[in-house]
């Protein structure tokens, strides 16, 4: 139990740092240096307030299942198992990180603990999740595949071609739905058909429940009797955990986007707040004290401390990496590039 | 054998010898086109497995099922088709193993018919090469015999990286002799299907026997052209091209294509890049104009590329005069 709460503190401490990085942040210097915390590059789309749901979730999953994630998916990766030091070293553009670099926060994929990847494209890594599920069934492995993806994703015509692939050959996946109640900076009532996103499940003949994403235990419970049903050849479910994100589509949006949130809807939610609540059941129910939860806390805050000054530190990628990797068994050059020769006439 | 029997043949070989190796796509079974016609029988509806008409989510499931041990082969059936797919294509299956930073490698094979089949109309005459060469990770092969298209099929699913395999389709029925033995093509390799001293003739797909067949005439009249069959676009082996060249001093790239940022003005690109010192007369491109495929039969045989406009352009490049803009 102290292990979710650690989880979500974790996941917590590393978005508050890129919030606070991302505040205060200058962007990489001349010729793309990365020489302080405030050089951080890019831009993120962070998990505040929905952490109860990719901790509940990977609770119950074994080390080698899947999971595909989503633009917003650096809590997904660190409830999955995944390290906060290549994580930040990825988010500054490091060699050391993820990805060396090559990805940034939308592009980190982690094949030794399951991670199929975060990506950029809403709904894109649904299918993932799909064909990872068909690999663990043909190849009889007893594992099962998650798919993370928001409300907005529900509007994207993959996302009903992976649940009829899925029903059809009643693949071990679970759709995770994070209705966090905003497509980017829409209200996506006001671009979503029907009243129910857990009811697109039902034609397709899958089971859809639907739960507080801010409750970790309920979240955990419903992906226990989803998991269940898919290690055991019963098809796929859809969970919609119901949440909200307290830092909008990116961070640093208010620039682009301006206000659109009402502080009394984030008010509202932040009561509601997961790790408070969870935080609150622990010393209730007498599994540790309020001083032994700030010790979690601050634990976990010193380990993303020490994650982004390792990141500042790193080295960047060497130039040649430019052209590496495009192909396992290519050198720079493999895809023909060419040594221009110089006209003499 | 047919040229659509060696694909077949060129999958079963992999199928034997691999048992992750699995077949998707829309009707397989039947494999209306040909390509995988008759493997259902040898290796079952489990590894011969027809897929609803769902193009993004089949992609997308290949790429999950090759980051997770199978080494699957997807038949999207035409080129056109597979633009339905683009993101999962591009954006997912071509740039995974990059942005990993080569952890994630995707061992898919899509197969797509491709180019002008008879009054099949643009969206079924699709030959989306060019694109696919652009994406910058999915390596594309385009046999143009029946031995290669077993050979190369055979080395794209050991291949470790996406692989688009693209049959011409007005190629399906040629015939051909089919090493019966695993002769695997290497990706990357060009192959040199008739020397000659004049001009070098870099073609694709079904331009290469219109080339061959314009070699043969232009013979009688005194030119000697090189018939360089491409077959693999990415890698792309610039090296045959470029020796070649150095002997003809003359350039004319055939593509059944667009012409615009096509394989054609890739090869020409390259080749002036290279050995630019080596041409007497500037490259030649014989390609489709930048039309959609037109559906009249008349208009569509005026589109594709035949051994007469490869003739025409031969004669070109000799004459040594800037090329006109068409």
């Amino acid at each position: 139990m102290l292990e979710l709460y650690r989880l979500m503190a974790r996941i917590r401490e590393f978005e508050e740092a890129c919030r606070r990085i991302q505040r205060t942040r200058t962007g990489p210097g001349p010729d793309g240096s990365v020489s302080s915390a405030g050089h951080m590059p890019g831009f993120v789309h962070l998990y505040l307030g929905e952490e109860a749901i990719a901790v509940g979730v990977c609770a119950v999953l074994r080390p080698d299942d899947l999971v595909a994630s989503t633009h917003r998916g650096h809590g997904h990766l660190i409830a999955k198992g995944g390290d906060v030091e290549p994580m930040m070293a990825e988010l500054y553009g490091r060699a050391a990180g993820y990805s060396k670099g090559k990805g940034g926060s939308m592009h980190i994929f982690v094949p030794e603990i399951g991670m199929l990847g975060t990506n950029g494209i809403v709904a894109a890594g649904i299918p993932h999740a799909v064909g990872a599920a068909l690999s663990c069934k043909l190849l009889g492995l007893g594992r099962v595949a998650v798919a993370f993806f928001g409300d907005g994703a529900c509007n994207q015509g993959v996302f009903f071609e992976s649940m009829n692939l899925a029903a059809l050959w009643a693949l071990p996946v679970i759709f995770v739905l994070e209705n966090n109640l905003y497509s980017e900076w829409t209200e996506s009532q006001r671009l979503t058909a029907g009243n129910s996103l857990a009811g697109r499940a039902l034609p397709f003949g899958i089971p859809a429940v639907v739960v507080d994403g801010n409750d970790v235990l309920a979240v955990r419970d419903a992906a226990w009797e989803a998991v269940a049903r898919a290690r055991c050849g019963q098809g796929p479910t859809l969970i919609e955990a119901r949440t909200y994100y307290y830092g909008g589509h990116f961070e640093g949006e208010e620039f682009f986007a301006g206000h659109y949130r009402s502080e009394a809807d984030v008010a509202s939610w932040r009561v509601r707040d997961p790790i408070v609540r969870f935080g609150r059941t622990l010393v209730d129910t007498g599994e540790t004290s309020d001083s032994g939860l700030e010790l979690i806390r601050r634990e976990e805050a010193e380990r993303v401390a020490r994650a982004v000054d390792s990141a500042v530190a790193a080295d960047p990628p060497a130039i040649s990496e430019l052209t590496t990797d495009v192909f396992a068994d290519t050198e720079p050059g493999t895809h023909p590039t060419v040594t221009p020769v110089t006209a003499t006439s | 054998m047919f040229l659509s029997e060696a694909v077949a043949a060129g999958i079963a070989t992999a199928m034997r010898e691999d048992g992750t190796v699995f077949l998707f796509g829309e009707d397989v079974d039947r494999s209306v086109l040909g390509p995988t016609k008759g493997l259902v029988e040898e290796f079952g509806q489990e590894r011969v497995r027809n897929t609803p008409i769902s193009e993004q989510a089949v992609v997308g499931a290949m790429i999950g099922a090759a980051a997770t041990g199978l080494r699957p082969v997807l038949d999207l059936m035409f080129g056109g088709f597979l633009y339905v797919a683009m993101d999962q294509v591009v954006n997912q299956l071509a740039h995974i193993g990059y942005m990993s930073g080569g952890r994630v490698r995707l061992p898919v094979v899509l197969m797509a018919g491709i180019g002008p089949s008879g009054q099949a109309g643009a969206q079924h005459s699709e030959s989306p090469h060019a694109a696919l060469m652009q994406a910058a990770g999915v390596k594309v092969v385009v046999p143009s015999t029946p031995a290669d298209a077993k050979g190369l099929m055979i080395a794209a699913i050991r291949d470790p990286d996406p692989v688009a395999y693209l049959m011409d389709v007005s190629l399906a029925g040629s015939r051909g002799p089919v090493d019966l033995a695993d002769a695997a093509v290497p990706l990357g390799r060009a192959a040199v299907r008739r020397e000659g001293v004049h001009v070098t003739v870099a073609a694709m797909a079904s331009a290469v026997p219109a080339s061959l067949m314009a070699a043969e005439g232009l013979s009688a009249s005194g030119i000697e052209v090189e018939v360089i069959d491409l077959r693999s676009l990415v890698p792309l082996d610039l090296d045959t091209v470029c020796n070649s060249i150095r002997k003809t001093r003359h350039l004319v790239i055939a593509e059944t294509g667009r012409r615009t940022c096509g394989l054609g003005a890739e090869v020409a690109a390259r080749v002036l890049e290279c050995a630019w010192e080596t041409l007497e007369a500037p490259p030649v491109r014989v390609a489709w104009p930048d039309v959609p495929v037109p559906f009249s039969p008349s208009l569509e045989f005026a589109c594709i590329v035949t051994e007469g406009d490869v003739a025409e352009a031969v004669t070109r490049a000799l004459g040594g005069r800037k090329p006109s803009a068409a």
